[in-house]
This record gives C-alpha cells, structure tokens and sequence, in this order.
C-alpha cells in the first residue's frame, strides 16, 4: 500500500510524518475514537484540544501505540505501525518522544540515570557518550544542576522539564504531550512551556494536547479541536480563536476562555 | 522494645513452673557439666536451622521470580501455566512434601538426595509458590505509567523488567519477602522427621536420653522464640529503614 499523501491544505509541499487514517477505537462498546483522519507534516506543531473524553489522549496513544486501534492505519515516517512487527515497533517508537501528564519519571533512579537508561540500553551508546548527552539536555531544559538528585527531589515543573529531557535524549523526530501541565502550581506551568515554546523553534515536530491557549496561539500552526471522538475543527490558531467554524468549538473556547 | 518484653512475659511463667518440684531442670542447666553439655548439643542444631532455612529461601526466592514472570504476561497460556503451578503447590503440606522428596524423589529419578537437600528442595519448593504470589502482586503493585515510560523509549521486555520494573517491585516486597524468611524458620523444624540435626531433632534425641521432654521441649520453644524475635526485628528494621528513604 502507498503512504497516502498530506490533506492538510497549509501543507501540500511537505511530505507527513505522520498520517493517522479512519481510526477507531472503543473501550467495550464505547468509541473513544471514531473515524480519526489527521495528518501532520514534519516540524509542525499541532495542538489537540476538546472537552473531557473527547479522545485526546486516547488519539497521541494510539499515534505511538500504547493503544492500539481497532481499525484504520497510523503511519509514522512512512512505516504502517499497526502492521509493523513488536521489533519494528520499538526502533520506530524511539523516533517518537512522549511526554505524560504524570511525568511518568523512573523514581528509583537519579535524573542522570533516568536520562540515560534509553540512550544506552536502546540507542547503544556508552556510559561516558550517554552522560554528556544528557547533561546537554539537562541544560537545555535549565536544570543541569539537577543531574544527581531524585525525581522525588523536585518541583513537579522540574520533575516535568527532566521528563521531556529524557525523550529529547532519545532524539525524536515527534513529541507528544499529553496535557504536560495539568498538574502542576500555576507558577511552574510557566517554566514548562518555555522550555515547549523553545522546542518548537528548534524545528521538532510536536502534537501537543492542552488548554494553555496562549502557549496555543503563540506555538501552533493548527489547532485540532475534537469532541466526543471526532476531529470537529482543524485550522490555523487565528481562525479557530476568533471564528471557530463549529457551534462546539465555540461553546468549549468560550468555556475555557471565560472561566 | 516490644519483642525482649515478650519475651519475658513467655518465658515467666515457663520458669516459674519449674519451682513446683515436679522438674528436673539439671538436664539442661549451664550450671553442672552435665547440663551444659546437654544445652551445647541443643544449640548445636542452630547451624543447620539457619542453613537449611537461608538456603531454601535463597532458592526459593528464584524459584519464585521464575514462577511468578509467566502469572503476569499477557499470554493466557502462560498465566495458566503460572497458576497450576501455585495452586498444585500450595496443596501439598510441607510434611508430606518432605517425606515424598526424600523418599520418592531418588527413585523416580535414580539419584541419592542427602537429608539435607531434600530438605532444602521440600522448604524452597512449597515456598517457592508463596514467594510468586507475593512477587506477581508487587510487579503488578507498579504503576501502569512506569510501563508506558519504558515501552515510549523503546525498551524491550528484559531492559523493562531489570531496570524499571523489578527494581521497584522488589523494594516493595521485601517486608512480606521477610516473613517468608520467618515462616521459613519455623517450617524447617519440619526436616527433622527425615533426620536433619536441626534444632527440633536435637530435642528429640535429647528427650529419648533423658526422658525429660517438658525440659527439654521448653529449651527448644525458648531457642526459637529468640531466634524468631530476632530475625523479626532485624526485618522491622529494615522495613522502617526503607520507608525512611522513601521522604
Ligand atoms: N483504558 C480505558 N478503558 C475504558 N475506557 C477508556 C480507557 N481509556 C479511555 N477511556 C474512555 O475513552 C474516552 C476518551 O478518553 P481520553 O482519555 O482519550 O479523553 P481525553 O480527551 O484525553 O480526556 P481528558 O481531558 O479527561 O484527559 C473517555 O470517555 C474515557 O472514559
Ligand atoms: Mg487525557
């Protein structure tokens, strides 16, 4: 089968990094998903949001397969990963970074080893490569001085910044985020998204779920707006901002706007 | 501490008793040579109680790790694999499991087992179904985000297990890890039916000399009083340690 082409109007010249086709997915005889077609090119950011249940989450899993979908194609990088072998799988899903509401972070193990244990368990490199590679990224998320403590040691805005680290050490060609600051105190959110907004302009591909509107309108190319399963709107920030298209696009910005 | 103050409260009124005349507590008092010699042989059975007691436990902790993998794949030929294992087991008493391996074993397979081993085999087998349940809980005990973690940076099943899973679960199973090694202790009297020179078959033999088995028997409550209160407060301590680390 050929790898289908980009739909995105904005982006017909740029060959799709990943294209998500007619996906469903159901939880008993709930669809949590329900025909999701959705393709994003390389170095765009996307930013998925809707009400709770929508699907978001569920839409980033299945894109590295921590869910699989009942029918429907996810490719990634010209590979089709529902067909792709459990081997396949695990080099590809290197390529793909993620990170997760909860962090997620390997407790028992210091910030050093929690960056490190990918690079050279997966990726083959040395003791000595796999520090210097993570001390790089630990200053790129300003916090190199954290290198030896535990995650338990931290703010939960560092605990989120050594998280995305960790992914960024495995270099990715696709971030994921799911809600990466929901829970954390309002004056750590800041630090994260910074660190996010630098990302982006390092040209990374990203597929961000969240409702931090302003890091939206500032970071996105398109907002993908979903709602009970469904892909309801996708369009460029402005034009979802100030004219959503859709009765439910409207009633959730004015929801999240105007709390 | 709890544990030396229960101690006392125990052994009171089993000393006291022994001002009614009707003991002869010379058999076993470090006082005439005679005695000493009596409670030297008693203790001499310690050796081979922790022995037996620490080997067992060592393999059946393997065992257990082993047998515990399979109950928690998502292969459901293999969790039933895991659960027949447990189950049959489980099922055996350890007297009888004891008994068969030294006796049934060397036939069915045309070896000689010596006292010691079989008994070792018997304890770290029945164990060994105890320790996998205890494992199974704590490896499922670890967060379903720790799993999504590792599989999102591309670790394969065995760099998951060594490095995120087990290392957490097997802080979280040490305390009931613990009390097996109690529980252990205790069942190794058990060896003695076969004629391992434990502590609970250097009081029989004591009482077929002496004839003086509420002497004798009393030592023997005492030795594994001690030895069990001791054991379980170093494994207390432990648990409290751990649980300090956590903050
Ligand atoms: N493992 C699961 N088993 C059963 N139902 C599930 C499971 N995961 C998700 N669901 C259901 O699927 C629907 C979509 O879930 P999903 O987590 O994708 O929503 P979401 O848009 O991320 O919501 P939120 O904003 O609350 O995170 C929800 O109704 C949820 O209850
Ligand atoms: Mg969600």
């Amino acid at each position: 089968m050929s790898e289908p082409a980009v739909t995105s109007a904005n982006h017909l010249t740029k060959r799709p990094l990943v294209v998500l086709d007619a996906v469903d997915k159901r939880f008993v005889d709930f669809a949590a998903l329900d025909g999701i077609t959705l393709s994003v090119a390389a170095g765009e950011k996307v930013v998925v949001c809707g009400p709770s249940g929508s699907g978001k989450s569920t839409l980033i899993r299945c894109i590295n397969q921590l869910e699989r979908p009942d029918a429907g194609m996810v490719w990634f990088d010209g590979v089709d990963l529902v067909a792709a072998s459990s081997r396949d799988l695990r080099r590809l899903r290197t390529d793909i970074g993620m990170v997760f509401q909860q962090f997620n972070l390997f407790p028992h193990l210091t910030v050093l080893d929690n960056l490190t244990l990918g690079p050279m368990r997966v990726r083959g490199l040395s003791a000595r490569e796999a520090e210097e590679l993570a001390r790089r990224y630990l200053e790129r998320v300003h916090i190199p001085e954290q290198a030896d403590k535990y995650p338990r040691q931290l703010s939960g805005g560092q605990q989120q910044r050594v998280a995305i680290a960790r992914s960024l050490c495995m270099e990715p060609k696709l971030m994921l985020f799911d809600e990466p600051t929901s829970a954390l105190d309002p004056e750590m959110i800041v630090e994260v998204l910074d660190v996010m907004g630098e990302l982006a302009q390092t040209g990374m591909t990203m597929i961000v779920v969240t409702h931090e509107m302003g890091f939206a309108r500032r970071v996105a190319d398109r907002i993908v707006f979903m709602d009970a399963g469904q892909i309801v709107e996708d369009t460029r920030p402005e034009t979802f901002f100030t004219a959503p298209a859709s009765p439910r696009g409207a009633e959730f910005l004015d929801r999240i706007l105007n709390h | 501490m709890g544990a030396t103050r229960l101690a006392l409260l125990l052994s009171g009124p089993l000393l006291l008793s022994g001002c009614s005349g009707n003991l002869k507590w010379y058999v076993v008092s470090p006082m005439t040579d005679a005695g000493r010699a009596n409670l030297l042989f008693l203790l001499g059975g310690l050796k081979y109680t922790l022995l037996l007691s620490f080997t067992a436990i060592v393999i059946s902790v393997f065992v257990g790790l082993l047998v515990a993998l399979p109950g928690i794949s998502g292969n459901r030929g293999l969790r039933a694999c895991n659960r027949v294992y447990v189950e049959c087991v489980r099922a055996v008493p350890i007297l009888v499991l004891i008994l068969w391996v030294y006796y049934g074993l060397p036939i069915v397979m045309g070896i000689s087992v010596s006292v010691f081993w079989a008994g070792v085999i018997a304890l770290a087998l029945s164990d060994s179904a105890f320790e996998a349940e205890i494992f199974r809980a704590g490896i499922q005990s670890i967060e379903r985000g720790q799993l999504e973690a590792a599989d999102s940076l591309g670790l394969g099943y065995v760099d998951r297990m060594r490095y995120v899973v087990l290392p957490q679960a097997i802080k979280r199973v040490l305390p009931p890890l613990g009390n097996q090694l109690v529980y252990m202790l205790k069942m190794s009297s058990l060896v003695s039916i076969i004629g391992m020179e434990e502590l609970t078959r250097r009081a029989n033999e004591l009482v077929t000399a002496e004839y003086r088995p509420l002497e004798v028997y009393t030592v023997l409550v005492l030795e594994y009083l001690v030895l069990i209160l001791i054991v379980s407060s170093g494994v207390r301590w432990m648990e409290r340690r751990m649980s300090d680390e956590e903050r």
